[in-house]
């Protein structure tokens, strides 16, 4: 049963973006949502900074020599990575999203902890700040990956000031991963239950657990970087005894959890929207929760898949690649889930779901080509080349941020108040789709046909789908620029929205006014049904 | 539907807006700590695993270094610790029952043995600092065949005792800030949460020297 | 450029078989994706809402037979991937152990340096004869590079501080991109250079073009005198410290009870560091340390030097990456 509050026009209604005003409001406040915004402010901010540097990198690759020294372009890729990694991917659905809609998914006034949930932005700017600096002092030429002994002996480039950055905004992804899981835990409203919880909250859960356990690890890998560059005592040095392989194992043990921090959340939000806009339960809600947890248990033990080729054990590989291909199993079980809920569903094509199709189909192809990285012997051959950026860039750009923006878009009426221009929306929506794949696909090929990654410069039989690739990243930077542009004006100008404009499911949607009150409901919400209840039947009913 | 519930304006004394009463508060605190110090474990445990790597890699320089860990030191240290957490033990007990003198007076006890713990930990790195064991420029190993190997289990040392360190000094704060707000009567049998979280926080701190002391000091001790 | 291929060309044997299981993985790839494609597209289409008022459908929770087939179904699939890849993997990374040519790669940032057993060196050029199985030793000078043959669909990280090795029958003449695939610095993208595969007549040829200093033997003989290893390592000396005749290739048992496999990676190390592994009934400290002392260009020398020592049968057992160097993982 829902219930739906009488239409109160935002002006006359307090609620948490009126409740109170001034930049000390804003950047002391406690409220969940107020912080989910400064969040997304300096998300998006970090998220075209770093647009900015692949463009660069796009346009050097439009000729084999390239327009930029070697070593602009070496930082240039080096900044592209570390700020999408850590300053976009990783917090951004959480951070943004899941910060605002955590609790009222559940019921709650607010996450367990408020002022860590402060503290969690700051220390991410701090970290931001820290990494702007390097990136301004002349920036730092490792590569995202900071293999040693180049980075601990021989850059002369501020690879402290980036490890630091590192390190510090690891912090904020530990302490907003831990809010999360106690939230869920201690705070869920009477009557939701476990199994009543939307796969969304389910989805941050997960991403959670891999938040607080995977990244101490990097944070302890940052700190024995930047002794080594000072002390030089050679734990990574060989020259003096130490062990390179060392480092990439400490490092891939958080950063490939790390990837999973990066698409469960997009993968949260694509149930959540495949549904109200299937007008219909998920199919297989049990299966789809419990691959969220295998996926973050599974997470953990094939990180050994990035050391196919640096002379680790043959039989440690055989290991870690078997590992890798049963971690696909859950992903590709959510997949079949949600296509069988669109099956006799009622379906409609507003922009969140054009965005979940676009996941839908782009995750698939990204998933795939994850296999054919976890075949060894493939592997080997385009392991370090455009094949491996064009598969993560399936998963992250083409999966992660399609459901990052069609999330946006979903709760944009909640969070704002206000509607979208739709017809602008979908136009965004299309050239997205189309720009990441011209900008990615021939990049398979590249790979395949042997061209590293890294590369400055490249040999001239490459150069035609490097122009193609470079063609389709600018039509994808205009999809990326025109929502912003909308959204924003939208936020202002936008026609005021409705309680719950798409009638879906949901504590957020259906016992919150749009835009919400600071402490979320007006009465204490009681769950008495399964998520999704969209044809109504008070029974769970199973087929088969 | 919903019966209404007052959301705001809570009864009882240390009780957030957000919590429904303060068994969910508790509750919440409780796990937050918990979930915090598997954190902990994670980030020691990057280090951990850096020692193990090398100490099975060079085991005739792990010997040759042995000798230079002072376990007399070590072994005071760990019995300080262990008794510092009977004391905080002592301390969350006389918080559960309200009496605030004998709180106070273990929560001070407690800083002084973790005080007593750095200070011994200074003299410790002091010594290494006259044998020219810190690594860095100005490292020297008599035994020299060993000097390379031996500077990076050095460094491992000191990578670890080190933020084991930084734990106690943030845990030696934390102490602080409850015997003061112990002294303005901030804590009632009802209510003492930070002392127990901050509890927890020590027997944490005091757990991971009880792995580092045989791992780095006994075993394979050669004199 | 020729016709356009998603294949580069091919220049040995197991390309072919890496492109072949390459296939494989699209083709299911390919069914994959376009059923899910056709999937999505259709029910969104048959199943489109016609009006905001539709009454919401029927819901329809789950179907475990369902689960069960699209969970086992796609393991079983990539079984076949994992077996399949994982075969080819311990195939293209085991050199055989006996009749191969040896040819030992430095990489430095930012070029390849090759030396061939007859002496040759080059730098960023690779000449191999069809028909024979090339082993590369693969060494580093400075950071983790990575040898990248694409026309061999092959590479190896080449990590200072070991050696690392993989192996290959050409089968194709023709001229093929070496690439270094492991980000290195600022010269990464130029640190690259030809492979050219010759037919074995053409390869005599190309040999007989003459080495300057002699073979890789003789130039490791030469640095076994100018390092006065020779002042002990000969077999009238024994007592002090061991002969190195008919030691390359087989097991040595140590004074610490161990017994390790004397390949390249040991002899490397026993000349860096002699104090790591002593030989049983050896004393510690009588070798000096040559650590810094020798470029990994000498030692390679030196270690083709004393495999010479040993009769061909005693080739190395296993490859060197799996040495006793390597910290268990």
């Amino acid at each position: 049963m829902s219930t739906t509050l009488p239409f109160v026009p935002a002006e006359t209604r307090t609620n948490y973006l009126n409740a109170d005003y001034g930049w000390k409001s804003w950047l002391f406040a406690t409220d969940h949502k107020r912080i989910a915004l400064l969040y997304l402010f300096s998300i998006t901010a970090f998220f075209f900074v770093g647009g900015a540097f692949a463009v660069a990198m796009r346009i050097n690759l439009l000729t084999p020599d390239g327009i930029f020294t070697h070593d602009t372009y070496n930082k240039l890729f080096t900044m592209h990575g570390i700020i999408m990694v850590f300053f976009f991917l990783v917090p951004s659905i959480p951070a943004t999203l899941g910060n605002f809609l955590v609790p009222m998914m559940i019921g709650a006034r607010d996450l367990a902890f408020p002022r860590i949930n402060l503290l969690s932005w700051y220390i991410y700017i701090a970290g931001g700040i820290l990494t702007l600096t390097a990136v301004f002092q002349g920036g730092v030429d490792t590569g995202w990956t900071f293999y040693a002994p180049f980075s601990s002996s021989y850059s002369n480039t501020h690879v402290i000031l980036a490890a630091m950055g590192i390190f510090v905004s690891g912090f904020s992804s530990i302490l907003t991963g831990l809010n999360f899981i106690v939230t869920i835990h201690t705070m869920r409203a009477p009557g939701m239950t476990w199994n009543r919880l939307p796969l969304f909250i389910w989805g941050h859960y997960a991403t959670s657990l891999i938040q607080v356990l995977g990244t101490p690890v990097i944070a302890i890998t940052m700190v024995l970087l930047g002794l080594e560059r000072v002390l030089h005592a050679g734990i990574f040095d060989p020259t003096v005894g130490g062990d390179p392989i060392l480092f990439q194992h400490l490092f891939w043990f958080y950063s490939h959890p790390a990837v999973y921090i990066m698409i469960l959340p997009g993968m949260a939000v694509i149930s959540e929207i495949v549904t109200c806009f299937s007008r219909k339960a998920i199919f297989g809600y049990n299966f789809v929760a419990y691959s969220s947890i295998a996926i973050a248990v599974f997470s953990f033990i094939v990180w050994g898949h990035h050391l196919f080729v640096s002379g680790q054990s043959m039989y440690a590989s055989m290991v870690f690649s078997f590992f890798s291909f049963l971690v696909a199993i859950p992903s590709a079980v959510k997949v079949f889930n949600w296509t069988a809920t669109m099956y006799k569903g009622s379906v409609s094509y507003d922009t969140p779901m054009l965005y979940a199709f676009g996941f839908m189909g782009l995750f698939t192809m990204g998933g795939l080509t994850g296999l054919f990285l976890a075949t060894m012997a493939i592997d080997v051959h385009v392991t370090d080349t455009y094949f491996v950026i064009a598969h993560f860039h399936y998963v992250m750009v083409g999966g992660m941020v399609m459901a990052y923006m069609g999330g946006i878009h979903f709760w944009f009426p909640k969070i704002s108040g206000r509607l979208y221009p739709e017809g602008w929306a979908k136009f965004a929506a299309l050239l997205v789709f189309a720009g990441f794949n011209l900008t990615f696909f021939p990049q398979f090929i590249l790979g395949y046909q042997g061209m590293p990654r890294r590369y400055a410069h490249y040999p001239p039989e490459f150069q035609v789908l490097n122009v193609m690739s470079t063609a389709g990243a600018s039509i994808l930077a205009l999809g990326y620029l025109i929502p912003m542009i909308y959204l924003a004006w939208a936020w202002r100008y936008g026609p005021k929205s409705p309680q719950n404009p798409w009638n879906a499911k949901g504590l957020e949607w259906e016992q919150s006014p749009t835009p919400p009150p600071t402490f979320n409901f007006e009465h204490q919400p009681v769950v008495t049904e399964p998520a999704y209840n969209y044809s109504g039947e008070e029974q769970e009913v199973t087929l088969g | 539907m919903a019966d209404s519930e007052v959301i705001l304006a809570p009864q009882e004394a240390g009780l957030q807006h957000h919590f429904d009463d303060s068994a969910q508060q508790l509750e919440s605190s409780t796990l937050g700590m918990w979930v915090f110090l598997v954190t902990e474990v994670m980030f020691f445990g990057g280090m951990f695993g850096a020692y193990t790597v090398y100490r099975n890699m060079y085991p005739e320089a792990f010997a040759s270094t042995s000798q230079f860990m002072n376990v007399t030191i070590g072994a005071i240290n760990t019995s300080v610790l262990i008794f510092s957490s009977f004391t905080m033990v002592l301390a969350v007990r006389s918080a559960q029952l309200g009496q605030k003198k004998a709180l106070i007076a273990f929560l001070v006890l407690t800083l002084i043995l973790g005080c007593v713990f750095l200070s011994l930990k200074y003299v410790e790195y002091h010594e290494k600092w006259v044998d020219h064991h810190i690594p860095g420029p100005g490292f020297q190993y008599a035994d020299s065949r060993y000097t390379h190997q031996a500077q990076i289990l050095f460094y491992l040392y000191f990578a670890m005792t080190g933020m084991h360190a930084i734990h106690m000094i943030v845990g030696a704060g934390l102490l602080t800030t409850l015997i003061v707000m112990a002294a303005r009567n901030r804590f009632s049998s009802r209510w003492y949460t930070p002392v127990e979280m901050i509890g927890l926080y020590w027997h944490f701190v005091d757990i991971v020297w009880i792995f580092l002391f045989p791992l780095l000091y006994l075993i394979g001790h050669t004199k | 450029m020729g016709v356009f291929s998603i294949f580069p060309s091919r220049a040995s044997v197991a390309a072919g078989e890496v492109d072949a299981l390459y296939t494989f993985l699209l083709v299911v790839g390919g069914a994959m994706t376009t059923l899910i494609f056709a999937a999505v597209f259709f029910f969104a289409v048959r199943y489109r809402r016609k009006s905001p008022d539709d009454p919401a459908p029927k819901a329809i929770h789950g179907s475990l037979p369902l689960e069960i087939a699209w969970t086992v179904g796609p393991f079983l699939v990539m079984l076949v991937m994992f077996g399949w890849g994982t075969k080819l993997y311990f195939q293209n990374y085991t050199p055989p152990l006996h009749d191969t040519l040896d040819i030992y790669v430095t990489g430095k940032q930012w070029m390849w340096k090759v030396q061939y057993p007859t002496g040759q060196r080059e730098i960023n050029e690779l000449h191999v004869p069809v028909g024979r199985a090339v082993k590369l030793i693969l060494a580093s000078e400075d950071v983790v590079h990575s040898f990248y043959i694409p026309a061999l669909r092959l590479k190896h990280d080449v990590v200072p501080g070991s050696y690392q090795t993989y192996w290959f029958e050409p089968k194709e003449p023709g001229r093929y991109h070496i690439f270094c695939a492991e980000y290195c610095g600022t010269g990464h993208s130029d640190m690259g250079g030809w492979m050219t595969v010759m037919t074995p007549s053409d390869y005599e040829n190309w040999l007989a073009g003459g080495s300057g200093g002699g073979s890789m033997v003789e130039q490791g003989a030469k640095l076994f005198q100018q390092y006065g290893c020779v002042t002990c390592h000969v077999t009238d000396r024994e007592g002090r410290c061991p002969s190195l005749l008919n030691v390359f290739g087989r097991p040595v048992v140590l004074d610490d009870g161990r017994t390790v496999m004397a390949d390249e990676a040991y002899v490397r190390e026993s000349i860096l560091n002699p104090n790591a592994k002593v030989v049983k009934g050896y004393k510690h400290d009588i070798m000096p340390v040559f650590e810094g002392q020798i470029g990994e260009e000498g030692l390679l020398q030196l270690i083709v030097y004393v495999k010479s020592l040993s009769p061909p049968a005693a080739s190395p057992a296993k490859p060197a990456a799996s040495a006793a160097k390597r910290s268990p993982k």
